[in-house]
Formats: structure tokens, C-alpha cells, sequence
């Protein structure tokens, strides 16, 4: 019996043709792939790491792995310009890492640590660096994609020739907020591109059992006059050329468009996920591995292409577990923000002086 | 002095802080073409055109979020709900983003946006349409809540709003829209979390927010020609930051108070200001505090109990005079 991936697979209209020979990646040189490929096995070692943290009971809450979908993220973070900027939802260290936020403050938050990117207070689920165009890192199910449409409306207004790629998952796909910013995102012509990273389950139900659709989610676009498009997400040739098309629309002609990108999770939905090896066949899931694993698969193109060798990827894979590994060192050494910091970063006005009058926090127990 | 109607004060606030700053827009359904459901924004749209008076689809999830997503990278959105109540279809946005986005960033991120509106009953739009949740919303750390009484006000505070770099929820009335106060011509601005005493007085301090600012002086009239009692009406403006030593400083002078809001009682302003009351002036009460709010059931539609359900002049004299 096929799998629900085989079977959306087959009902996909994506290219089978190599993406090696588009402009995009035809302008790559040795050193541009190397570092697509460091960066993805950077993600693939950081999460495993996040993973042992968690384990080990240093990092709490939710942690959601990006493990077998490093492709989406570096593939189309890597196409992005200086006016180009990401948002995205609760899977989101791949996305920190891609836009070049260090695994030491990414980690030092998962820890809960003052040294981490949002002085632990965030957690996993938030990270954020505006300052290299990130926008987060957001804990509600399709919460963010008003907010993405929002920071390319900002593009717009400002006359910024950039866009906001804003990325959801296949669970996102049916909340209201995600649509109301579908058509205004058509209907004002707005620079956004939603980027549907589908790894075929919205927690422990499948796309089969969350959607209704006709042959893939991404078409769901034309009900609102929008370009879409369906992408296989292991090959990051394929992410970024398609990523590509998506953002010369949305600088060109300031026009959003709906990329459904296939990868797959092969971690649960969270490390809290009781039951993931219950809503998926073990089979499913060792498949993906041996025939798509994206790293594996674009390791394989650049040493065919004579760009790498097995050498030189065991190199740079041991350099990526020795990053991860500092960065847990630096986790863990690091402090605990203090109690006083917990009124901090509240309310701008508080942290730069006050604009306003009256009382602003209301315990009655000081701290 | 001249005189401006409430929405016309709130129209003048905006267009001056339009014409000073090209990074104010406003937006909401209706605000544009149609010239505003309660008119509020009236002739905006013909002067200052498509880029900066937004006519958005009913889509208040959408396109809250996207003001506040716009807010973050440093647009000032003044967004409109054309009712307050609709705020619960936004409810994720107002609530979860723009209040924490900054916390869960550590500080790197800021909303400057102002979403405003009318949240208020008594004009028999039942209880979808009547809600006054600016209890709720002051109970979110990250937010500010501001409630005008007058066209002064109005003004002066949505001037304050719009200039400030946290997220400032602004709650008129429609019931206040058409009415007339004195606006001088001259620029001026109201501070957030500055209360203001409307009538002195020195038997017994009425707190109040809204409507029910201009409701307790009409109180305080009748209670002073017919009850010889002499009230002062204590007019909080801000909710959130919220002015707790004009509050006291009243408290301390009359030492009764009645505190009343349109909020349902449960957990409502009220209950917040009473707390401050007998936390920092216990020894100065003469008699417990009074509340009174809205009767606790959702907003009803029938006229003649709808004007009992809300706070009223009569529910005021009589609920001031059981004050011990």
C-alpha cells in the first residue's frame, strides 16, 4: 500500500528535471555550495545536540526538531537579499541559524540563559534578530503570517525593492488568519511569499486527514488570483530556484505567491511527540532517510560535481558537531537572567525611559 | 473657546499626526472611501489620499496582524475596529503578538501601533456588538489601554497615542461621538496614565472611565442640589499605565468612594481600582468601596432594560448614596 507521501507525490505536478542548470544555481560558485552544505549539516548537528540537551532536562517546554527538512530553510534563506526578510512559525532554529544567528545565543535560550538571543525569554519557539531581518520564531499556528504580510506591506510603503518570505506548515494551512492574509496579500499586491513547508503531518494527523483539496495545498492560491507553486524540498537546487521565481515576482511586479515546498520531519512534531513513530510507518520514515535525505543527497551532487570530497564533508560535519557541542558548553555555563530583568523589555517606554505617566505593573509583592 | 464634537477632536488628532510623521497610516473597515462608519475619519481619505487612509476588507485577523507586523519594522498604524467588540476576532493578533513579540525578543522588537475604536453598550446592537474589554486587555503586560471621556481628551491622548512606541488600545464611545466639549486651536497632547479630576469635591470621590466620566458629573449635579452631597469625579483616561496617586490623593480627601465603569463586575476595572483603595488608603475609608458596573448579564437588547443594564444617572445618584 503506498504511503500518504508516495500518493501526494505522485498527485504533484513538480518538475522532474535537474534545477543544477538554473540561473540561480548556475551562478554558484565551489565555495557557495560548500557553505549550502555546511550550513545544512550545521542545522542537522545543532538540532541533534538541541535534542541531547533536552533529553539530558536542560532545555523544558516544546522543542521542534528540523531534522530532514534542512533544504527549505538554507535553500530559500540563500537566495534572499539585503531588503529580503523571514518569518516564520514554532520550527525555527534552522530558519536563526540560515539568516546567521550563532548556535551559542540560540542554545543559551533553549537553556533559558540571560545570554541567549531573547535573554531567555523566548524559548525555542522565539527566536528572533531583526537586525539580520528575522522576525521570529512564532508559537501560534499560523499567527504569524498577518505579521509577515504586514512586514512586506512595510516593504511596500517604504518603496524597498525586498519581500517577506514568510514560512507556515501544512497545519497552518486551515487557520482563518492564513487566509484573510492570502487575499489581502493578492488584493494589494502585497511583496509576501508564503512558503507552505509541508512535511505531511500537522502533529500527529496527516495532510490527508487535515486538508481539502484538490491536488496540492499550494493551489488553494488561485481561489484568491495568486500565483502558487509546488517545489520537492530534499533538493535544494529545486528550493532555490523556485524561491527565486517567487521573489522576482515579488520585486518585480510586487506580487505574492503560495510555494508549497515537500519535505519531511523525522523527528516528531515536538520531542514531546508520544506517538510519533505511531501515525507513520517506521518504513515511511527510513525511506525518506535512504532515498531524500537532503544532505545526503546534495553531499552526493557536489562530490559528482567534483566540488567535495568525502574528506572535505567529514571535515566540515566535524566542525558542525564541535560548533554545537561549544554552544551547549556556553549554555550551560552561562547565567540565568535575574529576577529584576523579569520587568524588562515589556514596554519600550520602560526600557528608554517613560513617555507616559502612572503605574505600569501592578504586583503588589516587589520582588 | 470653540467647540468640536468628540469624533471631530479625534479626526483633528489624527490629521495633525498624519501631517507631522509620514510613517502614520490609517486603516480599517470602512475608514476610507465611505468616510467612516461613525464618521470618525470623515474627509481624510479625499485629503490625504490612498497610500495613508486604507479601506481593508472585513478581515480583522488579517489585517491587524498585518498593522502590527508593519509596526514592527517602525509604521505607526492607527488601525480602526469599527466596533471594539470585533477585537475578539483579532484576538490572537492583538493579544498574543503585539503585546509579546517584544518580551519573546528580548527587548529587540517594538509595535507602535494604535488600534482604536468604539467599546461601548446602550445603543441596542445587542451583545455581539456592545463589549467593553478593556479590562481585559489592561491585564496583558505589554499593552496600554486609554479611554477618553471628552473631545478634549480624545484628542489630546490619541495625539499621545500615536506618538507612543508600545502598543496603545484606544476605546471611544458612540455614544460620545456626536457630542460637543471645548477643544482649544492650539497643538497640545494629553499624557497616558495621567488621570484628571472633572469636578472637585469633598464628600466622595466617584471614579470613572469613559461614558461614565460624563454620566457621574450629571450624578454629581442632582446628588449637590438635591442631596447636599459634594462629589468628585475622578476621570482615569488610562487604564493602563493607570494614575493611582490622583486616585488616592481623592480617596485621602473624601474618604468614600464609588468606583463605576460599563464593564460587567466580575474582574472588571473596578475591581482593580477598589483593590488600590483598600491596599494604599485603608485607614482614610470612611465606608467600604462602592462598584458599580454594568448588571452581569450579556449586553441585552431591549431598550428600556438596556438603558438599566448599563451605569445610568439614576444607578449612580442612588448607588453614591448608599455609600456608608
Amino acid at each position: 500500500m503506498p504511503t500518504t507521501l508516495d500518493v501526494k507525490m505522485k498527485e504533484k505536478k513538480t518538475s522532474q528535471e535537474g534545477f543544477a542548470t538554473a540561473a540561480v544555481n548556475q551562478s554558484l560558485k565551489p565555495a557557495d555550495k560548500i557553505r549550502l552544505l555546511r550550513d545544512m549539516i550545521r542545522v542537522r548537528r545543532f538540532e541533534e545536540r538541541s535534542l541531547k540537551a533536552y533529553t539530558d532536562g536542560n532545555i523544558a517546554g516544546f522543542l521542534h526538531l528540523y531534522i530532514g527538512q534542512e533544504a527549505v530553510a538554507i535553500g530559500t534563506i540563500s537566495v534572499c537579499g539585503k531588503n529580503d526578510h523571514v518569518i516564520t512559525a514554532y520550527r525555527d532554529h534552522a530558519h536563526a541559524l540560515g539568516v546567521g544567528m550563532g548556535m551559542g545565543e540560540c542554545m543559551a535560550e533553549m537553556y533559558g540563559k540571560a545570554t541567549g538571543c531573547s535573554k531567555g525569554k523566548g524559548g525555542s519557539m522565539h527566536f528572533f534578530a531583526p537586525e539580520k531581518n528575522y522576525w521570529g520564531g512564532h508559537g501560534i499556528v499560523g499567527g504569524q503570517t498577518p505579521l509577515g504580510l504586514g512586514i512586506a506591506y512595510y516593504l511596500k510603503y517604504k518603496g524597498l525593492k525586498g519581500a517577506c518570505l514568510c514560512y507556515l506548515g501544512d497545519g497552518a494551512v486551515n487557520q482563518g488568519a492564513f487566509h484573510e492574509s492570502l487575499n489581502l496579500a493578492s488584493l494589494w499586491n502585497i511583496p509576501v511569499v508564503y512558503i507552505i513547508e509541508n512535511n505531511g503531518y500537522s502533529m500527529g494527523t496527516s495532510e490527508a486527514r487535515s486538508s481539502a483539496f484538490r491536488d496540492c495545498l499550494a493551489k488553494r492560491a488561485e481561489g484568491y488570483n495568486m500565483d502558487w507553486d509546488v517545489c520537492l524540498g530534499h533538493d535544494i537546487y529545486e528550493v532555490r530556484a523556485k524561491t527565486q521565481e517567487a521573489l522576482i515576482r515579488a520585486h518585480e511586479k510586487s506580487r505574492p505567491t503560495l510555494l508549497e515546498i515537500d519535505t519531511y520531519r523525522y523527528e516528531g512534531h515536538s520531542v514531546a511527540d508520544a506517538n510519533k513513530k505511531k501515525y507513520r510507518s517506521p518504513e515511511e520514515i527510513e525511506e525518506y532517510k535512504k532515498t531524500k535525505d537532503p544532505i545526503f543527497l546534495f553531499k552526493s551532487k557536489l562530490i559528482a560535481e567534483g566540488v567535495m570530497t568525502e574528506e572535505a564533508y567529514e571535515a566540515i560535519d566535524q566542525e558542525a558537531k564541535a560548533e554545537a557541542a561549544a554552544a551547549e558548553k556556553f549554555a550551560e555555563e552561562s547565567p540565568y537572567p535575574t529576577p529584576e530583568s523579569m520587568q524588562e523589555d515589556i514596554y519600550w517606554e520602560v526600557d528608554h525611559g517613560r513617555t507616559s505617566q502612572g503605574r505600569i505593573f501592578f504586583n503588589d509583592d516587589e520582588l | 473657546m470653540r467647540k468640536l464634537t468628540y469624533r471631530e477632536a479625534l479626526r483633528e488628532g489624527m490629521s495633525e499626526e498624519i501631517e507631522r510623521d509620514e510613517n502614520v497610516v490609517i486603516m480599517g473597515e470602512e475608514v476610507a472611501q465611505y468616510n467612516g462608519a461613525y464618521k470618525v475619519t470623515e474627509g481624510m481619505w479625499a485629503k490625504y489620499g490612498d497610500k495613508r487612509i486604507v479601506d481593508t476588507p472585513i478581515s480583522e485577523a488579517g489585517f491587524i496582524g498585518m498593522g502590527i507586523g508593519a509596526s514592527m519594522l517602525g509604521l505607526r498604524p492607527v488601525m480602526e475596529l469599527m466596533f471594539y467588540s470585533f477585537a475578539y476576532v483579532a484576538w490572537d493578533q492583538m493579544i498574543n503578538n503585539a503585546s509579546a513579540v517584544r518580551y519573546m525578543s528580548g527587548g529587540k522588537i517594538n509595535c507602535p501601533i494604535v488600534i482604536r475604536g468604539p467599546a461601548n453598550g446602550g445603543t441596542g446592537v445587542g451583545a455581539t456588538h456592545s463589549h467593553t474589554p478593556e479590562n481585559a486587555i489592561a491585564n496583558v503586560p505589554g499593552l496600554k489601554v486609554v479611554c477618553p471621556a471628552t473631545a478634549y481628551d480624545a484628542k489630546g491622548l490619541i495625539k499621545s497615542a500615536i506618538r507612543d512606541n508600545d502598543p496603545v488600545y484606544f476605546m471611544e464611545n458612540t455614544m460620545l461621538y456626536g457630542e460637543t466639549w471645548d477643544v482649544p486651536e492650539e497643538e497640545y497632547l494629553v499624557p497616558i496614565g495621567k488621570a484628571d479630576v472633572k469636578r472637585e469635591g469633598k464628600d466622595l470621590s466617584i471614579i470613572a472611565h469613559g461614558r461614565c466620566v460624563i454620566l457621574a458629573l450629571k450624578a454629581a449635579e442632582i446628588l449637590a442640589a438635591e442631596h447636599d452631597l459634594d462629589v468628585e469625579v475622578v476621570d482615569l483616561r488610562s487604564i493602563r499605565p493607570l494614575d493611582e496617586e490622583t486616585i488616592l490623593e481623592s480617596v485621602r480627601k473624601t474618604h468614600r468612594a464609588l468606583v463605576v465603569d460599563e464593564n460587567k463586575p466580575f474582574c472588571g476595572v473596578g475591581a482593580q481600582i477598589s483593590h488600590l483603595i483598600q491596599s494604599k488608603a485603608f485607614d482614610e475609608l470612611d465606608a467600604p468601596v462602592k462598584r458599580l458596573s454594568s448588571i452581569d448579564c450579556p449586553a441585552i437588547y431591549s431598550a428600556p432594560l438596556e438603558k438599566l443594564q448599563i451605569p445610568n444617572v439614576d444607578r449612580i445618584i442612588k448607588a453614591a448614596l448608599s455609600v456608608g
